[in-house]
């Protein structure tokens, strides 16, 4: 296995792990506000949110490429206030997945917050409980299977996201070569071999995640919240 | 006479089956009285029960404690059900499925309070045996216990209740409605009850409120009430809204439809519980049963 397979399989990895982690972190209160809402503003936001499902990759890629370059308004403020280049990096990467695995995230968090009784979270404020405890000992653990189900498909989708990362990332060793990225390039300079090794892996990798995913979600059926 | 436990005079809008109505309240609940509140679904029992416990925030007007104020929409005084020293019991339970029976109650624990309590608590309520059970391995009754001793653990001064017996079936009302007034007689802890349960209304009120379309038409004790709001209660208790009527049933008469397929049919002579809705008298029940 040479260092290139390694240095791609890594960072493909790495950008994972940082979109699943950074979602959750972004995706939670989006999915907590949808599941309790009753604003009109509800269904513009959720039909945003599933944008992602629906648009080709390259439409998104295309349209974060224009705004995230430095000859456009958010692109030139980034590099000139922070120093943050986003094209044909590793952060723009990461930006791009948040916005391409969103619905990924939220969906099944707000599908689990809504299956939630709310006398749950009614019931832990009337035993005296602040909204962070509450959120920590009965909201988090009492949507755990959603939270895993969540935390999966979105590590899956980035971990196979090629569209958006090309338009924006390019394909640079060791900043924006992810493993997808990796076969396009082997297939067309005909290596494939190396093609193979990629590609393999990233469906052994992802057929082990679905099947966390379902049976995730047959756990789920037989533990049921009364 | 002492002082009431609690003032309150509240107005919220509720979107009821058919129309927007007003919810209009005013009451004062005295200290380690057993208030029952009943009345139609849909007439706002179950609203009043959270205003109180501080889950409706868009309620108009004042609820005191004594000198403390919980909520007044004058000066935007608003106590959260955190800071409120409220007791509540759901209807469906509202036990935390993540936690065993022990670990329910343990969390009501104020921070500092002494972990005595929690098994003081277990074998009050005789739980000792399902204290590392989960929920799910419950049957209601138990589950209802389980929430009742688990409302009780911060020593509430007002416990309120939100029909806790309605899921139960018949014979394991009768046991827990004895256990509610059992922790009424112990704790001799103020209570509200809302329930359309005339059995309840009897074995546990010390004093009844009948809500009509959100607005007090009747209140007192159980000896008043009944006969005052005979036939109003009547129709509460048969699970309908408005008035009902016992009439005897004469030769060839025919009511128009049958509130429930199961229902025995009534004979000529008998005498019948009905209601009268747009399309005729509605046959409910047979006197007596």
């Amino acid at each position: 296995m040479n260092t290139g397979f390694g240095q791609t399989l890594q960072l493909t990895l790495r950008l994972a792990s940082c979109t699943t982690l950074l979602l959750f972190i972004f995706g939670f209160p989006l999915a907590y506000w949808l599941a309790h809402t009753r604003s009109r503003l509800r269904m513009w936001v959720e039909s945003l949110v599933s944008l992602p499902l629906v648009l080709p990759p390259t439409v998104i890629g295309f349209y974060l490429l224009l705004a995230f370059s430095p000859e456009n308004v958010l692109g030139r403020w980034l590099h000139d206030i922070f120093g943050i280049q986003l094209v044909f990096s590793f952060a723009g990467l990461v930006v791009g997945s948040l916005i391409y695995s969103l619905p990924f995230m939220v969906q099944p968090l707000q599908a689990g917050l809504e299956a939630m009784p709310p006398q749950l979270i009614e019931a832990s404020y009337l035993l005296g409980k602040s909204r962070w405890t509450t959120l920590r000992r009965v909201i988090l653990p009492n949507i755990r299977a959603s939270l895993w189900s969540g935390a999966i498909l979105t590590f899956a989708h980035t971990v196979g996201e090629f569209g958006v990362v090309l338009m924006i990332g390019g394909n640079i060793p060791g900043q924006t070569r992810v493993a997808s990225i990796a076969i396009f390039e082997e297939v067309e300079s005909l290596n494939f071999g190396q093609a193979h090794q990629y590609a393999a892996t990233l469906m052994i990798l992802s057929f082990l995640m679905l099947l966390a995913f379902y049976w995730l979600n047959q756990h789920n059926r037989q533990w049921r919240i009364r | 006479m002492a002082h009431p436990l609690i003032q309150a005079d509240l107005s919220l809008s509720l979107s009821g089956k058919k129309s927007v109505f007003e919810l209009a309240v005013e009451l004062s609940i005295e200290p380690g009285e057993l208030l029952v509140i009943t009345g139609s679904s849909g007439s706002g029992k179950t609203t009043l029960l959270r205003i109180l416990a501080g889950l409706e925030k868009k309620a108009l007007g004042k609820i005191h404690s004594g000198t403390h104020i919980w909520q007044d929409s004058a000066t935007k005084t608003f106590l959260p059900p955190q800071k409120r020293p409220v007791g509540m019991v759901f209807q469906q339970y509202a036990l935390f499925p993540n936690m065993t029976v022990r670990e329910n109650i343990a969390y009501a624990l104020p921070k500092g309070a002494s972990p005595t309590i929690i098994m003081e608590m277990l074998e009050i309520k005789k739980l000792i045996e399902l204290a590392d059970n989960y929920p799910h391995q419950l049957s209601g009754g138990q589950q209802q216990r389980v929430a009742l001793a688990r409302a009780l653990v911060r020593q509430p001064a007002l416990l309120l209740l939100d029909e806790p017996l309605s899921a139960l079936d018949p014979a394991m009302r009768g046991r827990l409605q004895d256990f509610i007034r059992e922790t009424h007689q112990q704790h001799q802890l103020t209570t509200v009850l809302v329930t359309h349960n005339e059995d309840e209304i009897r074995q546990l009120a010390t004093r009844v409120i009948c809500l009509e379309h959100g607005k007090i038409s009747a209140q007192g004790s159980p000896d008043v009430i009944f006969p005052q709001k005979k036939n109003m209660l009547k129709g509460i208790w048969l699970g309908v809204e408005g008035q009902v009527a016992k009439v005897k049933i004469g030769d060839n008469e025919v009511l128009v439809s049958f509130a429930h397929s199961t229902t025995p049919l009534p004979n000529s002579g008998d005498w019948v519980w009905v209601s009268f809705g747009v399309e005729g008298a509605v046959f409910l029940k047979k006197e007596g049963q």
